[in-house]
């Protein structure tokens, strides 16, 4: 196990190591810079020696080859450079930002596995049925739902109308900031995850050794129980890490909306003012979520299955 | 047109007004629940490293400068210096400190004065404020590493500072900017952007990067009972329509509008009596690049200028929260050509001057524009049509707000669409468009133009503060007749506030930056804020 998750981490610095690299050359084709963002409010006039000397300071005057090596250096020893914005080391900007962004995608989570989860199962239970019926139509309406809309509505009902939630807002410890930003980012996934779990219960209940269970007089809650859900269990989990690790990454907008101050707003923030070093710092914590979470994954589906070993 | 001027000025007043009336004998206590509308963040709580008007919102609550910006005469005046003397050649000014604290107990002294701004003019630490020091004799010598100290700053004793100018002009305009803050010498500075020391009314108490600022009253404020609040929480809302139902629910206290919104509130009986209106000085416009050829010719801008109805697009799509532009200086400039009109909507006057110029036909260009509902692409896919009656071909070149100043910046574009300042100081502002004002400071446009130069020069030189204006006003007409843009509107700043609020400003230099200490809460305001 042990060795398992070694090599998973070492099959992380490619993949990281990649990213950067496109990042870079992405942000050194597309037209605008740090300092030609800092006038884009066209406001404050600035005088062109600062500008100057910022370039410099930044180390915006050197080539492409020798800014990418500095970089790549200073990630070899941990170092994610400093933010052209802030003038702070980029981690000291990414970290008040990391932990409520991983409180909403947990929480986020949370609600789609919670509701997610036992609609698929009760929907394939009784396929053709008004409920079945209604799951699934339910399930693609919060598919297609655009996440800024269903924000909104969420706030309109629940803070504006019964005035049961703020509608806006964060603080540390406190769940009912939580309660509207994670149901509008978790209805997505909930949806995927009735589906998901509708089609794998469909799929294993007309499986030869759930009809042999049955055969056998196996009452019909212990043939689920022990024989369904466990099957079912790795392709639920497979969704429930793929949608975990992407989460972050998706709660740009409703961040925004619902003023979160998670690292997706941190990363659109940075792209506007080409803050070059928070967006790759950014996209290197996101993108590590991403592969840990799925890491861990790997290993839970030896813990569900006997039949998968991870070495 | 007149009468329509002076409905408009009338009517920026009579809200103005109207918002301070209320507020005869204020209140101490109480929070209020404040929003910076232009993003979901803030760069920093140094104010001094950031070029950012939402930055400003809450730095204006920390900080204090020598001079402050007093929104309701438009003027600057002095606000950490008790009073000042003018030298006879009236460029050196004398200027006697108030008894003031920074929130660490630190006492205010000359030498703070003359450690801040030799610390913003620093070619080192390349900060935006720099900007504000140009004016300060000896600065040019220190930014070019001949002097280890700025020559025009000198201490006369603990209470009292001299700083000589290299102009006449007013320097108030400079020194009451927001980003030429006066901090303490002693406090360390690495420690001003997460824990600020100022002389402002309100002290940091939390900061939440990406939601929220929290402040709390400043018992130690210079003027003596202010601040009226306790407490002071601004919320980074960059989301309009999540600021527009946190408003309703009554979350928070104050929020900008943008059009969609202002239309429904004036129109809403429950809202429609909190609304404070302001022209404010962006002067929103279409820029043309003299390398453009058929923009060379004063003719062509001119035609232009004739052939959009401005006032259609300021009703259908600004929704009425704009002002018609005349020229360059917004109608709150002391500058502000009160007789002037602008442009009219004369489709055949801009066929026969196309004509005159020899571009009946042919002309083709591309507007730089950003998705900005107020002075972006939807305004330029609006002025399309109205162009391609009078025969010119206009096509967007849509981009992000960082790629609109780099084309600008870089000379790469043909014409471009932007909200600029112009103003509050007039002088400064027409400065933008002097022949030796380069283009990557803020003649975007490359505008030259001889007697417009005479007319700045005698601005700058003139002593009599009615010649200077007199020579301004003269400048900006000038400007209107040679049309180096097409002069769209000057934006209408719209701020709704909750019932219980009292003391906001009708501030034309920016609606969001309020005089904090001013603002206090009634008994009718909720629990939450009490």
């Amino acid at each position: 196990m042990l060795r398992f998750i070694l090599r998973r981490m070492l099959q992380m610095i490619p993949t990281l190591l990649a990213v950067v690299l496109i990042i870079f050359v992405i942000f050194s084709v597309v037209p605008g810079s740090f300092i030609t963002s800092l006038m884009s409010e066209g406001r404050n006039v600035m005088n062109a020696d600062v500008l100057a000397h910022l370039n410099e300071q930044f180390g915006l005057d050197k080539p492409l080859p020798v800014r990418l090596w500095d970089y790549l250096w200073g990630l070899a020893h941990f170092d994610l450079g400093i933010s052209y914005r802030t003038r702070s080391p980029v981690w000291d900007v990414i970290e008040p930002r990391l932990w409520p962004s991983v409180k909403l995608a947990l929480a986020a989570m949370g609600f789609a596995a919670v509701v997610g989860i036992p609609l698929g199962f009760l929907a394939a239970l009784k396929p053709g049925s008004v409920f079945d019926t209604g799951t699934m139509m339910m399930a693609v309406s919060g598919l297609s739902l655009p996440e800024f809309w269903f924000g909104l509505l969420l706030m309109y009902v629940f803070a504006l109308h019964l005035g049961l939630l703020p509608s806006f807002g964060y603080q540390a410890g406190s769940i009912k900031y939580i309660i509207l930003p994670a149901v509008a980012l978790g209805v997505s996934p909930m949806a995927l995850l009735a589906r998901t779990t509708r089609a794998g219960v469909l799929d294993v209940m007309n499986a030869d050794f759930v009809r042999t269970a049955r055969a056998k007089g196996l009452s019909e809650p212990r043939l689920v129980r022990t024989h369904v859900t466990r099957n079912v269990l790795v392709l639920v989990l497979t969704t429930l890490g793929l949608q975990v690790g992407s989460l972050m990454g998706q709660a740009i907008v409703i961040e925004k909306l619902f003023s979160w101050p998670g690292i997706g707003s941190l990363l659109v923030d940075s792209v506007s003012t080409r803050d070059i070093p928070v967006v790759q710092g950014t996209v290197i914590v996101i993108v590590l979520w991403f592969l840990v979470i799925n890491m861990l994954v790997d290993v839970a589906y030896a813990a569900i299955d006997p039949r998968i070993k991870v070495t | 047109m007149l009468t329509r001027l002076g409905l408009i000025a009338a009517l920026a007043l009579g809200t103005a007004t109207a918002a301070l009336a209320q507020d005869a004998t204020p209140k101490d206590g109480g929070k209020l629940i404040f929003t910076a509308p232009y993003g979901n963040s803030i760069t920093s709580l140094d104010i001094t490293a950031t070029p950012h008007t939402q930055d400003e919102i809450v730095a204006k609550a920390i900080n204090r400068s020598l001079y402050k910006w007093n929104p309701i005469s438009g003027k600057p005046e002095l606000d950490l210096a008790e009073s000042v003397e003018k030298s006879a050649d009236g460029k050196t000014y004398t200027y006697k400190l108030r008894e003031a604290t920074f929130h660490n107990g630190d006492k205010l002294d000359a030498d703070d004065v003359i450690w801040s701004y030799n610390r913003l003019a620093d070619p080192k630490k390349a900060l935006p404020g720099a900007e504000q020091m140009l004016q300060i004799a000896g600065v040019a010598e220190f930014q070019a590493g001949k002097a280890d100290h700025i020559s025009g700053l000198k201490k006369i004793d603990d209470r009292t500072v001299q700083i000589t100018f290299i102009n006449l002009a007013e320097p108030g305009w400079n020194l009451m900017s927001n980003y030429a803050p006066i901090y303490s010498k002693d406090y360390p500075e690495d420690q001003l952007a997460s824990k600020p020391n100022g002389l402002g009314p309100f002290k940091l108490a939390n900061y939440v990067p990406g939601s929220k600022v929290e402040l709390v009253k400043f018992d130690d404020f210079y003027e003596k009972g202010k601040p009226h609040l306790d407490k002071l929480d601004i919320m980074l809302m960059g989301e309009a329509s999540a600021r527009d139902v946190a408003f309703r629910n009554g979350e928070i206290d104050a929020s900008v509008l943008g059009p969609e919104q202002y239309e429904a509130y004036i129109q809403d009986p429950a809202l429609k009596d909190h609304i404070l209106e302001v022209a404010e000085v962006y002067t929103r416009n279409i820029g043309f690049n003299p390398k453009i050829k058929a923009f060379q010719d004063k003719r062509v801008r001119q035609a232009i200028n004739y052939a959009i109805d401005k006032d259609l697009i300021i009703k259908k799509l600004a929704k009425n929260k704009a002002y018609p532009a005349v020229s360059w200086l917004p109608i709150s400039s002391p500058a502000f050509d009160k007789d002037a009109k602008p442009y009219a909507y004369d489709p055949e006057k801009a066929k026969e001057l196309l004509k005159e110029a020899g571009f009946e036909t042919g002309l083709k260009f591309s507007v730089t524009a950003t998705p900005n509902e107020s002075w972006g692409v939807p305004i330029v896919e609006a002025i399309i049509p109205m162009l391609a009656k009078v025969g010119v071909e206009v096509t967007t070149d849509p981009v992000d707000g960082s790629v609109l100043s780099d084309k600008i910046l870089s000379d790469n574009f043909d014409a471009y669409i932007w909200s600029n300042s112009s103003g509050p100081d007039p002088l400064k502002y027409l400065t933008c468009f002097y022949s030796k004002t380069p283009q990557n400071a803020c003649n975007y446009v490359k505008f030259s133009n001889a007697d417009f130069d005479n007319l700045i020069d005698e601005a700058g030189n003139a002593t009599d503060p009615a010649k200077q204006n007199e020579f301004l006003r003269q400048a900006n007409d000038l400007l209107q007749e040679e049309a180096p843009v097409w002069f769209f509107n000057y934006n209408k700043a719209v701020m709704a506030y909750q019932p219980w609020v009292h003391g906001l400003k009708p501030n034309g230099a920016e609606m969001a930056i309020q005089d904090y200490e001013d603002i206090w809460i009634d008994d009718s305001a909720p629990a939450s804020r009490k």
